[in-house]
């Protein structure tokens, strides 16, 4: 391989060879010490915990976050789980199904955390009766409900604002259960909750065969975020191994290096995680699948050493002068690569979202631990085990016909390589702007976890997931009974119901008009808001006091009866058209009402909606720095300012590339893909070095001319970098069947990004340097 | 505070040791007693401040006053009078407690001068918002529930009794309540721990800063309601009790509500 190489070997090579004459002596009590790393890593283990809250995707002190707790400490929380029921015979008002629905309803009332639970059934059924007002269930003796009766509660929920389109959709065929709960930071709230439901519903479904269920709702959410994690757990890390195993053994031949390599892989990842575990990072849907991209990192390195211990031995080398000469040679380019991904995945730090700081934290750990498990226990477990080679007497049989010819066209044509890559450059960096940037939580989850075949059903067929939230403070205490505010409450209603993206609109002064209605013998004429504040004080008064338990007015009214909760539904759409829809009504609260009446929206679908955006803008400081630090330590490797700058092009063109591309895949960009750039410009830095460092080595200490250069480094590396992008494209490709879409476009970018890295760095690169060194 | 471990150990005992009838008729005994305590004082009134805080801490403050008249061999009879928040002032709510079958309630709204029936099914329901429900004000029948004994132990010089409640109405916000009774002082509750429908702990009122009123009567002049749940609390605070005032049956119908 290197042995055209017969220049004396230098002061800090000899330290290297020393170094690992030392290791392959005392290989055993190397051994053994790398073994106390992932058991004293298995002590953080147990503190690493799986952290499924969809707040955490949040900073402490992001507004928005800020805001939507303040509302969740106003009223009642926001935690619910949302069953929606379909009768097969799309009839929701039988006599059957009814009685179905109210025993699912009163056995939700069971459900752990929970503080409410609404149906059409327990409806607040508020009427007059003489001079007295009613209020009671919807439906409340089953045994006496006659065809009648269950057309009249059909008529009233279908006329209901608070019901239609929320809990009861306009055919009346499927209706919905929605179970309040409070969960705060109890963290072993929401499987509990999630087990009750789908143990209850299940059994459920046993008695009433004919009736389908969805369950979606935050609670639901969380759930899904840790059953995403836990899916990919069970099923891609172990396919992962399985299938790299595989692969080394094909590049390499040799059993006992596949398994070693498999060691290194193992005890990183453990140490990566135990570590992780003890310094309290927990695990997110985000942040579970970086086992996949560590091993996928960290083999790189073990397979250039091996593969040059190998070619040591093809050429009669002993295994150890073998493992001596090959740790002498890769030493340096192993450091540097994995300094370069190390310094890609800490500039995740600068994003605005914990779980890819975390992402970046535990990779850069794992990519950390695989440096140093690869430098000295991999030589150690390699000098112990047996290793077989036949020698070869013709050294190299390698087939190098297609690198050459590779070499040749971009010796040929480098001008118009150089230009057509700009123009792509210039195409590429339209499109990647033209990529719009959306967060719909539902869409994070790919269509095999049941949250989201569930929530898109319950889109379709009944209301919306997404929904915005405004407190609309009032003129001072009790003054949400004000007419003023009740009719300004009744003109953004309106409003927000013309809105296209708008499914339903729950308003106080609904409430209040419907208590206005009964307590005047139920004439329509005074199904409006009461004239007078006093009126409306008493009359909520009295309206309170007749509710049940769990039924009161503190998810809609603050204490001091000074702010009401104002809550829009949303259909499925983009997270832009959400944010636009939350500009929207919050512009017409400004120029429509008094001051102490402006508020902004706030929910977990408009933090999710402009989490993208959070993130790039936090991110785009972090890119720069680490794309500076990687030209940095370039500069520093190649020792020349010229060929670090050089390196900038093949290293952060292919990313510009890849989202070019990416707007003909998708178009659409979510919060995983923003921590594409930093991740990626670490990765594909790697072949740009090993290139480089061939030709320079070749120009400067094989005084070959640049284009002999450039035809050294095909020989011998444009073999190994394509071979190490296959790698990371297997790896990556594995990430892309995750059911976390975020992790999985991430993964199926990265993929997109090195293929295009691999034709930079063997077509552009070779151009720029044929230019350059003139 | 009270001794933990005497509790848990003596809870453990009664459990093993006690007969269930033994627990039913020592837990009846004290209510009984707790209830025969209170005989006799014919009237009342008291005026009282009602602070309802959320979890944030931020405040919010009614003024109420309260007349209970005593009805022998039945549930009391009482008035809630709103004086503010202002735009419910003049506002009163009568309520009839009785010993079994629902309680009756009535409503009168100044703003449209009417009297309005109250509907029985809410008396889990809060009362104005706050933390206390409707059958949490009313006053205390020995009917209304089925005891269990749990434990007594002292607690410095006094004898203090655990009794688990059950609510025989259905309609009742809860599963259970565990009260704590002081035998030192005339049975008078210390402490009730309400449990939800699903038999989770919802809530804990506390009584304290306790009176004697014409030397036999105990009443708490604050009382301090917790809720586990939604982190929230209500107050009451009571002032100028008066007892054996001028008051009759006739003053609490539904007719002389507008008056």
């Amino acid at each position: 391989m290197e042995n055209k190489n017969s220049k004396p070997i230098s002061s800090f090579e000899q330290r290297v060879v020393d170094f690992t004459t030392k290791l392959i002596k005392y290989k055993k009590t190397v051994l053994f010490l790398s073994l106390l790393v992932p058991i004293l890593a298995g002590i953080g283990f147990s503190k690493l915990k799986f952290n499924s809250d969809s707040k955490i995707f949040f900073k402490e002190d992001n507004p928005r976050l800020i805001s939507y707790n303040k509302m969740e400490n106003l009223y009642t929380d926001d935690d619910n789980v949302l069953i929606a029921l379909a009768p097969k015979s799309g009839k929701v008002f039988t006599k059957e199904t009814i009685s179905a629905i109210k025993e699912l309803v009163d056995s939700s009332w069971q459900t752990p955390h929970s503080v409410r639970v609404d149906a059409v059934t327990n409806f607040q059924y508020t009427r007059a009766d003489g001079d007295n007002l009613i209020v009671s269930d919807l439906i409340t003796d089953i045994d006496s409900l006659t065809d009648e009766a269950l057309l009249k509660a059909k008529e009233i929920a279908l006329n209901e604002p608070i019901l239609f389109n929320r809990l009861i959709n306009k055919d009346a065929s499927v209706t919905a259960i929605n179970i309040t709960c409070k969960i705060d930071t109890n963290e072993a709230a929401t499987p509990q909750i999630v087990n009750f439901v789908r143990n209850k519903t299940e059994a459920w479904k046993t008695k009433y065969k004919d009736i389908d269920i969805y369950i979606s709702g935050n609670v639901m959410l969380n759930n899904a975020f840790s059953e995403a994690g836990q899916k990919d757990g069970q099923t891609l890390i172990p396919l992962i191994f399985l299938i790299f195993l595989v692969m080394i053994y094909f590049f390499t031949r040799s059993v006992t290096g596949s398994l070693s390599t498999f060691v290194i892989i193992i005890i990183s990842i453990s140490a990566a995680l135990g570590v992780s575990g003890l310094v309290g990072i927990n695990l997110t849907a985000s942040s579970s699948n970086t086992p996949i991209v560590i091993c996928t990192l960290a083999i790189a390195d073990c397979i250039h050493i091996l593969a040059a211990i190998i070619a040591y031995m093809k050429t009669g080398k002993s295994k150890n002068e073998a493992i001596i000469e090959s740790i002498k040679i890769n030493f340096v380019p192993v450091i540097i690569t994995s300094l370069t991904t190390i310094v890609g995945f800490l500039s995740l730090n600068t994003g605005d979202v914990p779980p890819y700081a975390d992402f970046g934290n535990i990779s850069a750990l794992g990519m950390t631990f695989a440096l140093l498990f690869s430098l000295t226990t991999f030589p150690a477990l390699l000098a112990l085990l047996p290793i077989k080679v036949k020698v070869k007497n013709s050294i190299d049989v390698e087939k190098k016909g297609f690198y050459n010819s590779l070499s040749n066209f971009a010796l040929k044509y480098p001008n118009q390589i150089l230009v057509t890559s700009i123009v792509l450059l210039v195409i590429s960096s339209v499109f990647t702007l033209k990529n719009q940037l959306n967060d719909e939580f539902i869409k994070y989850f790919s269509k095999s976890i049941s949250f989201r075949t569930d929530s898109d059903f319950i889109n379709e067929n009944l209301t919306g997931v997404y929904s915005l939230d405004f407190s609309l403070p009032a003129a001072g205490e009790g003054e949400i009974n004000s007419p003023v505010y009740l009719n300004y409450l009744e003109k953004f209603a309106a409003f927000a119901k013309s809105q296209p993206e708008v499914v339903h609109v729950s308003s106080f002064s609904e409430v209040q008009k419907r208590v206005n209605k009964a307590l005047h013998n139920d004439d329509n004429a005074y199904y409006s808001i009461p004239k007078d504040i006093k009126e409306a004080a008493q009359y909520n008064l009295l309206y309170e006091l007749s509710l049940p338990y769990g039924l009161d007015l503190s998810n809609q009214v603050n204490i001091g009866k000074s702010e009401t909760r104002f809550g829009v539904t949303l259909k499925e759409v983009k997270s832009a058209q959400m944010i636009d829809l939350a500009t929207r009504l919050e512009t017409w609260l400004e120029t429509n009402t008094p001051k102490y009446m402006h508020a902004k929206a706030s929910s977990l679908t408009l933090m999710f909606a402009h989490i993208g955006r959070q993130q790039v803008k936090s991110l785009i400081s972090g890119a720069i720095l680490s794309a500076l630090m990687i030209t940095l330590i370039l500069m520093i490797t190649f020792r020349s300012i010229k060929y670090g700058l050089i390196s900038i092009f093949s290293n952060v063109v292919p990313a510009i590339y890849g989202f070019g591309i990416w707007y003909f895949v998708f178009g659409y960009v979510n919060l995983g893909m923003t921590a594409v750039f930093g991740m990626t410009l670490g990765i594909i830095v790697d072949s740009t070095i090993h290139f480089m460092s061939k030709y320079l080595r070749a120009k400067r200490e094989l005084n070959l001319s640049t284009e002999d250069a450039i035809r050294y480094s095909f020989e011998n590396v444009g073999r190994a970098i394509v071979a190490t992008a296959g790698i990371l494209c297997v790896g990556f490709f594995i990430l892309a069947q995750s059911t976390f879409m975020i992790n999985s476009q991430l993964a199926l970018i990265t993929i997109i990004i090195i293929s295009a890295s691999i034709i930079i760095c063997l077509l552009a690169l070779p151009a720029l340097l044929l230019k350059f060194s003139k | 505070m009270y001794n933990l471990k005497s509790i848990v150990a003596s809870i453990l005992f009664s459990s093993l040791t006690l007969p269930a009838s033994f627990a039913q008729d020592r837990g009846l005994e004290i209510a009984q007693n707790s209830d025969k305590a209170d005989i006799g004082y014919k009237s009342s009134e008291s005026e009282l401040q009602m602070i309802l805080t959320n979890k944030q801490g931020q405040t919010s403050t009614n003024l109420l006053k309260n007349k209970t008249l005593e009805v022998p061999n039945d549930g009391d009879k009482s008035i809630i009078e709103f004086n503010s928040p202002k735009d419910v002032k003049g506002t009163k709510t009568l309520t009839y407690t009785h010993k079994s079958g629902d309680d009756d309630q009535w409503i009168y709204l100044p703003a449209v001068t009417r009297v309005k029936r109250i509907a029985s099914s809410n008396k889990s329901g809060p009362f104005m918002g706050s933390e206390f429900a409707f059958e949490d004000l009313s006053s205390f029948e020995v009917e209304k529930y089925t005891y269990k004994f749990i434990s007594e132990s002292m607690v410095g010089t006094e004898k203090i009794a655990i009794v688990e409640m059950d609510p025989e109405d259905p309609k009742s916000g809860y599963t259970r309540i565990i009260g704590k009774f002081n035998l030192t002082k005339n049975y008078r509750v210390e402490e009730l721990e309400f449990y939800d429908r699903k038999n989770e702990k919802l809530k804990t009122l506390t009584y304290s800063d306790y009176k004697l009123y014409n030397n036999k009567y105990f009443r708490a002049n604050a009382l301090n309601m917790v809720n586990h749940q939604s982190g929230k609390k209500t107050q009451l605070l009571f002032t100028n009790y008066k007892f054996g005032i001028n008051l009759s049956e006739n003053d609490l119908t539904e007719d002389n509500l507008k008056n």
